[in-house]
């Protein structure tokens, strides 16, 4: 650029060479200001990963370095019962908990989406189960489903279901425990699943409905041919959400059952955890979560390609 | 038979009555127009008679049943809105499908109104496509379109033009004029526009506050208002009001401020006698009012200063001062006027309209 006449407000005007500015030069701005999230990702993010890596491809366990092994950990795995149950267990557990979060989520959310009285404040109260830490809610779900004492076994009792002294010993079947953590997940999901999708219903026009009601369709039908399709994109962003965050699920497994009985509850994320740290075998518990990777990764990436599909239909 | 019959409708919303009221009888055919300004009930009675709101009191009647408790797919009616209302993620030959799938028409029959009413519309070349690929005036085809395939007993218009363009707006409404004698089906027509209305209606319905003020022809709604405010509404640019006081002196009967002295017409001073020494507002529309001359009697014109001239070609519009009341004037464009000017403006006898002061009816 040559010299350039810069007009300022008072009319005069400023000759010469502009000033030496560098930020302003969109390029070296967004450098700069991408920077500290860069750095923060490059070491919370990317420097674990790296090391997850490294770790599974040794011996290493607490306390002892360990050498290179290659692909031994994982050769391991493929042999191990208990990681066979894990990647079932995982994926029933991811499986049915999404289906029931979007069928009851997407249900108060239509239910929440209508008009009526104290609206505001229900919308706010569905959201408890999900501000609340989940290791508080963890432990009073614990109690509530312990076999003794507890309040279901008491409601079970009182009902005539079960007989005194004779209740469900919740935690302690290894098919009743899958139930009960799932119920537990289910529970602190849906908050989630209706609240965003309640968002998606709200940017619908209700002009919509009203057009296709006059066009003949009746309630079922305006929700088939007009509500779902519309909300599609937001629904799906929102299972693909979930399905990452319960895929890797620790806490509620971790506090209700810790993963028994007879490993029958574990996930990828509590088998690595008690590989790992539990009994010290550092290696194998990387092996574990990096196992959990391209499963996921292969979830993600056929979801986002159903969005893409959706969103430019 | 598709008349329509609207007997006194009331909507009571939770704290608001939005309709106090309203009885319209609309003829089989007929394009009825329902206008005022924004808020005064239009939608919420276009709404009614579509059943996409409750009726709180009254009776709403299409083709001579009762429909109050009908949805609006059982009243056989059309609706087109405001913002069209397309299904977004449906092509347009599925928007226009879409009411006749839902009645279970068989697909030829589909296709052949589907396409029928492409031709009509000039949308054929868009068919596949999804409403947000489309223009604004395409949209609204394509909304008119999913409107008549179905071929109901009654369209129902709320403000339809009022998201396009001035210039686009002309031309829609002349499509949707064509449309109708075409198809001769009873429309009900709401908008704020008065323009759109007069040349639209058959017959115009002018609302203000929940209330109709008046229902008419254009003309007539235009020549004989009933009210200050219909008098107002319709006509652009709008009726002039001047506060008088009628004074009667020696037997002719005079319209009177600080500025004007005018004779008020026989038939009207007839009508005159209740308002004799009380004040009544006199109404004279802009282009009721000429730059005077000689021949102009000093009780049929009055002075007033220009304070901006504006030059359309075929007229000029004066925006003036009498006194303490601003007035405008549609005057030939070979007068030449200058700001601040003084002159004096001659009004046509015929187009005196006056109002009593406090109720607002035309004397
Ligand atoms: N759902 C509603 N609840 C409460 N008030 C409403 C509702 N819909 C409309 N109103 C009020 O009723 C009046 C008439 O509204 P509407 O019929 O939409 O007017 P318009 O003549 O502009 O179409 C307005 O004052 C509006 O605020
Ligand atoms: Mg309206």
């Amino acid at each position: 650029m040559a010299t350039t006449a810069v007009p300022v407000p008072d009319g005069g005007i400023i000759v010469g060479k502009p000033k030496w500015r560098p930020l302003e030069s969109e390029g070296n701005l967004a450098m700069l200001l991408l920077l500290p999230t860069i750095a923060l990702l490059l070491m919370f993010i990317a420097y674990p990963f790296m090391r997850g890596i490294l770790l599974a491809v040794t011996n290493s366990k607490v306390g002892v370095i360990g050498d290179f092994v290659g692909f031994e950990n994982f050769a391991r795995l493929l042999k191990d019962p208990i990681f066979h149950a894990v990647v079932y267990n995982t994926f029933l557990y991811t499986f049915v908990t999404t289906v029931f979060k979007l069928i009851l989520g997407l249900w108060l959310a239509l239910l929440l989406n209508r008009d009526f009285k104290f609206k505001a404040f229900t919308r706010a109260f569905i959201l408890l189960p999900f501000i609340v830490p989940t290791v508080l809610a963890c432990f009073a779900w614990k109690w509530m489903f312990d076999p003794t004492f507890s309040v279901l076994n008491w409601m079970l009792f009182k009902l005539g279901i079960v007989a005194a002294g004779a209740g469900v010993n919740w935690l302690g079947d290894g098919d009743l425990a899958m139930l009960s953590i799932m119920i537990v997940n289910i529970w602190r999901g849906v908050p989630f699943f209706a609240i965003s999708l309640m968002a998606g219903l709200q940017t619908i026009s209700p002009d919509l409905g009203e057009a296709a009601a006059i066009d003949g369709a009746k309630p079922l039908q305006r929700f088939w041919y007009i509500t779902w399709p519309l909300l599609m994109p937001v629904t799906m962003v929102v299972v693909l959400f979930s399905v990452i965050q319960t895929f890797s699920d620790f806490q509620i497994v971790y506090v209700m059952t810790g993963g028994g009985p007879a490993n029958a509850t574990h996930l990828f994320a509590t088998y690595a955890y008690q590989l790992g740290v539990g009994t010290g075998l550092l290696s194998q518990g990387a092996a574990v979560s990096l196992a959990m990777f391209p499963l996921l990764f292969g979830i993600v990436i056929f979801q986002l390609m159903y969005i893409r599909r959706v969103e430019t239909r | 038979m598709s008349n329509v019959t609207i007997r006194q409708v009331h909507k009571h919303y939770a704290d608001f009555h939005a309709v106090k009221g309203v009885s319209l009888e609309i003829k089989d055919k007929e394009f009825v127009v329902l206008v005022g300004p924004s808020g005064c009930g239009k939608t919420t009675t276009l709404r009614m008679v579509a059943g996409l709101e409750t009726i709180s009191e009254g009776d709403i009647m299409i083709g001579n049943k009762i429909v109050n408790e009908l949805p609006p797919m059982d009243r056989d009616i059309a609706m087109v809105f405001q913002n069209y209302a397309l299904y977004p993620h449906m092509t347009v030959y599925d928007n226009m499908a879409f009411g006749l799938k839902m009645r279970k028409f068989d697909k030829a029959e589909i296709a052949r109104r589907v396409n029928n009413a492409a031709d009509i519309l000039d949308i054929k070349d868009h068919l596949t496509r999804k409403p947000r690929m489309l223009s604004g005036g395409q949209r609204q085809r394509v909304a008119l379109g999913r409107a008549i395939v179905r071929n109901p007993k009654v369209f129902l218009f709320d403000e339809p033009l009022s998201n396009l363009d001035a210039k686009l707006r002309v031309q829609m409404r002349v499509e949707i004029k064509k449309l109708h004698q075409r198809l001769a089906t009873t429309s009900i027509y709401v908008t704020h526009d008065q323009v759109e209305a007069m040349t639209l209606g058959d017959r115009v319905v002018v609302m203000k506050d929940g209330l109709i003020q008046q229902v008419g022809e254009p003309l007539e709604l235009y020549n004989n208002p009933a009210n200050r405010y219909v008098a107002g509404f319709i006509g652009s640019p709008a009726m002039n009001f001047a506060d008088t006081m009628i004074e009667e002196v020696g037997g002719a009967v005079y319209a009177t401020n600080p500025t004007m002295r005018i004779r008020v017409p026989e038939q009207i001073a007839a009508r005159m006698g209740p308002h004799k020494g009380k004040p009544a507002t006199l109404g004279i529309r802009p282009e009721d009012l000429h730059m005077a001359s000689g021949a102009d009697p000093e009780d049929l014109s009055f002075e007033a200063v220009v304070e901006v001239a504006e030059q359309l070609g075929a007229e000029i519009i004066l925006d003036l001062k009498a006194g303490g009341s601003a007035m405008v004037a549609s005057v030939e464009p070979t007068v030449k006027v200058k700001p601040q000017q003084k002159i004096r403006l001659g009004i046509n006898p015929a187009g005196l309209r006056f109002f009593d002061a406090t109720t607002e009816a035309a004397i």
